[in-house]
């Protein structure tokens, strides 16, 4: 394993854990849930894609051996994350948690909620 | 070298679980605490990749997969329940 390979996974760890740190105090310092939501489904996504791909390199150039389930994994994330955030955010809207209060405009205000259409 | 860069990254994957945590105690509203386990969820499988590495195994790579894919599944029920009061809807009746 040569040092340029060495390096681009170290590179990748430093990244990786930069972007957890990033999540976690997005989730403390933020005001509300959609803006919260906003910081751990990007950063977190992609600080552990980047341990994932870092894992993957290590695994590639130490023993040569090939893992298509991180492969699979890093893929897997990348579809799933945005959209289980996008879920959790609208549950929060329809179930009436408030905005912040020094928020500026609400589209959906006024629309009828779920429930409601589909009665 | 790169063991010192393992270490230190798993400690900063652990002190933003703990964050995470704080959020999930404290948090004010439910999809505040499913935001967090779901991130929490997340930094778990970074944290089994490091250890992996560590170890210098790929017995628990397999982990990574299925994490992600139990993740998935209880934020998206949990969302379902929170919007609409059940799981699994009954078929309607006309």
């Amino acid at each position: 394993m040569t040092e340029v390979i060495r390096f681009i996974i170290g590179f990748f760890l430093v990244v990786g854990s930069f972007l957890t740190l990033v999540t976690a105090f997005g989730l403390i310092r933020l005001p509300d849930v959609y803006t919260r939501n906003h910081a751990a489904s990007k950063s977190a996504t992609l600080g552990v894609m980047c341990i994932l791909l870092a894992t993957f390199l290590f695994f590639y150039m130490e023993e040569g051996h090939f893992n298509s389930r991180l492969i699979l994994g890093i893929i897997f994330i990348f579809i799933t994350a945005p959209v289980a955030g996008h879920l959790i955010s609208r549950a929060a809207y329809n179930s009436g948690v408030p905005l912040w209060e020094k928020s500026v405009r609400d589209d959906l205000k006024g629309k009828q909620k779920y429930e409601d259409r589909n009665m | 070298m790169l063991h010192l860069i393992f270490q230190i990254t798993l400690l900063c994957v652990s002190i933003s679980m703990l964050g995470l945590v704080y959020r999930v105690v404290k948090g004010p509203t439910t999809p505040d605490r499913v935001v967090a386990l779901d991130a929490i969820g997340i930094n778990l499988i970074a944290i089994i990749a490091l250890v992996s590495m560590m170890l210098d195994t790929y017995a628990f790579l397999e982990v990574i997969l299925l994490l992600g894919i139990l993740a998935f599944i209880g934020t998206v029920a949990f969302s379902k329940f929170l919007e609409k009061g059940e799981i699994i809807e009954r078929e309607r009746d006309h």
